[in-house]
């Protein structure tokens, strides 16, 4: 494998750039995918049917501590790429493991709120709004979830391997999904639940 | 036993049966041609394992045509039964299964796959690049696409086959309407190929975009290769949709969610929406690379370059622009009211522009060219007064107020049926005997390839040209049967004459292939048609690193400029060429999607999670795993050369 020791570790071969132009079409396909939900959303929001309206189930407090989680957490993963840039892999390691935590965390506070909407008569098959609820929600948590998996299985490759071109460009792939599901939140959070509880 | 009920087929016939035998005298003469021949080991290593991009493409050629015969099977059998009134060749039922697995089979499993064979095989030599991006993941689209079109087509004999038409609108689609599991076939299968098609689209951007040959800038590169980017940024915004459309409407289905129902606040022209917000790009996802097709032919059997490069690829970019903004025009007479319907009728008819862009460009080519009649240019110049007829009845369709008349007609059968043809079928016949030497070193017969192309051409016409007299007296799609007082007898016998006429030309060009196999030359030159693009620049058949040196290019023609301006294409020496590594992971992944997807289908759920385990367990493997490829040494590479006959300079 040819290094170019001018760019950055996870840039520094040819199949590491591809890999990360691929990502980001990726990325691309996954707006549209949220794009969709959010659009659906938008049209099923007030088929409440005979179930509960977002205003009667949604509560402020898990959502603002699911928020606050999840933003931190893309905050220390890029921390966790500043060093990884640095060369500290034990540093990255940290904020990395730090990440993941927050990242369960908020799964956690997640599956909680979910389980307080099905007990206020919210569950999935109630109407066309709580099945779009669900399922956006759901897209979103799956892909937290899926982060979870993927994030440590790099974390014990840097562990095993150390900072390769290999493990870095893996390393800063997962760090620009992880943002991207950040930025989802908080569409999610702005125009389900600010909009909802309004 | 009562595990067992689930899987028996609702509504059984003798043709039904015949399949299940059929299908069963085919997989144990397939396992025992195998095994005698000892060839378990030869398709493994160099098959269901591969990545190189020329087999891949291959392998979806092959899967193409078997798709092709199943949806044309279906075709003639609708045809049989709608040619004399009355008809009680088929029931009902059987009907409105054919015509969804007929449209479902065309749509996705044959015609895609028959662009994505071609676009994995050309592209990456068009560019002058080693393989694509992502060899690995290339094989998984291969295989996710193969077993979701396996999982499709098993449903008609296990479980019985999906009812409610390829669009499968919902409520009709629902639990309530759509009894059996043959809905649920429909939204995995389509699931787990689309999944495919995704993938594939990410891949081709990124290798069209970062693997092109030194000089070869975005305005150089040949026009195939333009089309195949523009079709892959759709798939990429496209497929998403239908993604999300699918696990509502399977949710719908296994899980009782109200979606798409008409109570509790479903809204079941969402469905509607979504499939056509992804269904109407598709079209184009379709027709784009075809289009690409015809210009490579048209230019290299005019012996001229294309005329208007700009221009058509600003047409391109326009029609993938316009082609996410006109989905409405499935469903005007749905209640959208007159401004909704106004905006997307003007859409719709503005499409007509960029096309017709084109279709001069193609004519301008022509103009002055020194025209060479082959098999592919036949092709191509039947395309353009067929596929103008079905693109002006196009724009019929497509003014609002007028749509009411011929809505859900014939006349819609025939229109679609005249762009999707000449469109894309064409095309891909065109495609498969210009490449066919590149991709084995031998040419199809051409005699028997003008008989097919006559055979074709004629019979679309007489197939599809009754129909838009029968529509416009008002015959609707998909009855399976009409009163002898309506007067449709005579226009759907001929269409029956019509449709036994394409049926003879397939054949043909199935004979042609076996034909070719045993009697052509092999002793052909890497350039038989004289054409103007980087895939004619190396051995046919292609060696596995497809250049053995990296060509150099200057213009939009630099094959051309090598043979006729003696510009030098391939500068430097040999080099070590890093190849990827073969793997049977994505060939395995495909494997358990469809057991997956099988899962699902009966709500078996201990095997859905099994799977589901089965499925993160490919996906582990492959992050840790350790794959730097391997090199192909200099010698290896002179040997190569060697034996296909000498090095080019």
């Amino acid at each position: 494998m040819k290094v170019d020791h001018s760019l950055p570790l996870e840039y520094g071969t040819e199949q590491n750039r591809l890999n990360i132009l691929g990502f980001w079409i990726f990325l691309g396909a996954e707006i549209a995918l949220f794009g969709t939900l959010f659009a659906s959303y938008f049209t099923l929001v007030d088929r409440t049917g005979s179930g509960p309206t977002g205003a009667e189930i949604f509560e402020i407090t898990p959502v603002l501590i699911e928020t606050i989680l999840l933003l931190t957490s893309s905050f220390t993963i890029g921390l966790g790429i500043h060093a990884m840039r640095l060369g500290k892999a034990k540093a990255m390691i940290t904020f990395f493991a730090i990440t993941l935590l927050l990242g369960l965390g908020f799964l956690g506070v997640e599956i909680y709120d979910f389980i307080v909407y099905i007990h206020e008569g919210a569950t999935l098959q109630t109407s066309g709004f709580t099945a779009i609820l669900f399922l956006t929600l759901g897209t979103h948590g799956a892909h937290v979830t899926f982060g979870l998996f993927w994030g440590a299985f790099i974390i014990l490759q840097v562990i095993k391997r150390g900072l390769t071109p290999e493990t870095a460009n893996k390393a800063f792939i997962f760090s620009l999904y992880w943002h991207f599901l950040d930025v989802v939140w908080i569409f999610i959070f702005s125009f389900v639940f600010l909009k909802g509880m309004m | 036993m009562d595990f067992f009920a689930r899987f028996a087929v609702p509504n059984p016939g003798p043709t039904i049966y015949a399949s299940m035998v059929a299908i069963a005298l085919t997989m144990v003469a397939i396992f025992v041609g195998l095994t005698y021949y000892k060839k378990w080991g030869y398709l493994w290593r160099e098959w269901l394992t591969t990545v190189d991009h020329k087999r891949i493409g291959i392998m979806y050629l092959i899967s193409a045509l078997l798709m092709l015969f199943r949806g044309g099977v279906d075709a003639i059998m609708m045809r049989a039964q709608t040619a004399v009134p009355e008809n009680t060749l088929l029931g009902a039922q059987e009907y409105n299964e054919i015509f969804t697995t007929h449209g479902v089979v065309m749509i996705i499993f044959m015609a895609m796959a028959f662009i994505m064979a071609l676009m994995n095989f050309a592209v990456p030599l068009q560019i002058g690049a080693r393989d694509v991006a992502f060899p690995r993941l290339n094989a998984l689209s291969f295989w996710l696409y193969f077993f979701g079109a396996m999982l499709f087509n098993i449903s008609f004999v296990i479980g019985g086959s999906p009812d409610s038409g390829w669009s499968s609108y919902f409520p009709l689609a629902g639990t309530e309407y759509s009894e059996s599991v043959g809905t649920n076939y429909y939204m995995l299968a389509l699931q787990i190929s689309g999944l495919g098609t995704l993938i594939t689209g990410i891949n081709f951007i990124t290798t069209i975009l970062k693997m092109r040959a030194p000089g070869m800038t975005l305005m150089k590169m040949p026009m195939f290769t333009w089309s195949a980017l523009i079709t892959n940024l759709i798939i990429v915004f496209a497929f998403p949709v239908l993604t999300v459309a699918l696990l509502m409407g399977t949710m719908d289905r296994l899980f009782a969610t109200n979606f798409f129902t008409t109570s509790n606040g479903g809204m079941d022209m969402l469905w509607a929406n979504l499939f056509w917000v992804w269904g109407h790009p598709e079209v184009y996802i379709l027709i784009l690379p075809a289009f690409g097709i015809y210009s490579e032919i048209i230019s290299t059997f005019s012996r001229r370059n294309l005329y208007g490069y700009k221009s058509m690829v600003i047409s391109m970019v326009a029609i993938s622009v316009l082609s996410f903004l006109v989905w409405v025009h499935h469903f005007f007479t749905m209640g959208q009211g007159a401004l909704v319907n106004s905006i997307f009728s003007i859409t719709t008819m503005a499409i007509a522009v960029p096309t017709g862009i084109k279709i001069f460009n193609w004519l301008f080519t022509l103009r002055k060219g020194k025209i060479v009649f082959t098999t592919p240019m036949l092709y191509s110049l039947g395309f353009i007064p067929i596929f103008t007829i079905g693109g002006v009845t196009g724009v019929m369709l497509g003014m609002a107020s007028a749509d009411y008349q011929y809505h859900n007609t014939m006349f819609l059968v025939a229109h679609f049926h005249l762009v999707i043809i000449p469109g894309v079928v064409f095309a891909m016949i065109a495609g498969l005997f210009y490449w066919w030497p590149k991709m084995f070193g031998f040419m199809l017969n051409e005699r028997l390839g003008k008989w097919s192309f006559w055979f074709i051409a004629i019979s679309v016409c007489v197939t599809f040209f009754p129909m838009f007299i029968s529509g416009l007296d008002g015959q609707a799609r998909r009855m399976y049967t009409y009163s002898e007082s309506t007067g449709f007898g005579i226009w759907n016998l001929i269409s029956f004459i019509g449709a036994i006429g394409l049926a003879i030309g397939f054949a043909l060009i199935v004979y042609n292939i076996y034909y070719s196999i045993r009697y052509s030359t092999r002793e052909i030159p890497a350039d038989p048609w004289d054409a103007r693009s980087l895939e004619w620049a190396t051995h046919s058949p292609v060696p596995e690193y497809n250049f053995a040196i990296v060509p150099e290019v200057d213009s939009t023609e630099a094959f051309w400029d090598y043979k006729k301006k003696g510009y030098k294409l391939f500068k430097g020496k040999y080099e070590p060429i890093h190849m990827p590594n073969n793997s049977g992971v994505p060939f395995l992944m495909g494997l358990v999607f469809f057991v997956w997807g099988f899962a699902f289908v009966f709500g078996m759920w201990i095997f859905a999670v099994i799977a589901s385990i089965g499925i993160a367990a490919c996906l582990a493997h492959r992050s840790f795993e350790k794959d730097h490829g391997r090199y192909i040494s200099v010698e290896e590479i002179e040997k190569t050369e060697k034996d296909l006959g000498g090095a080019k300079e």
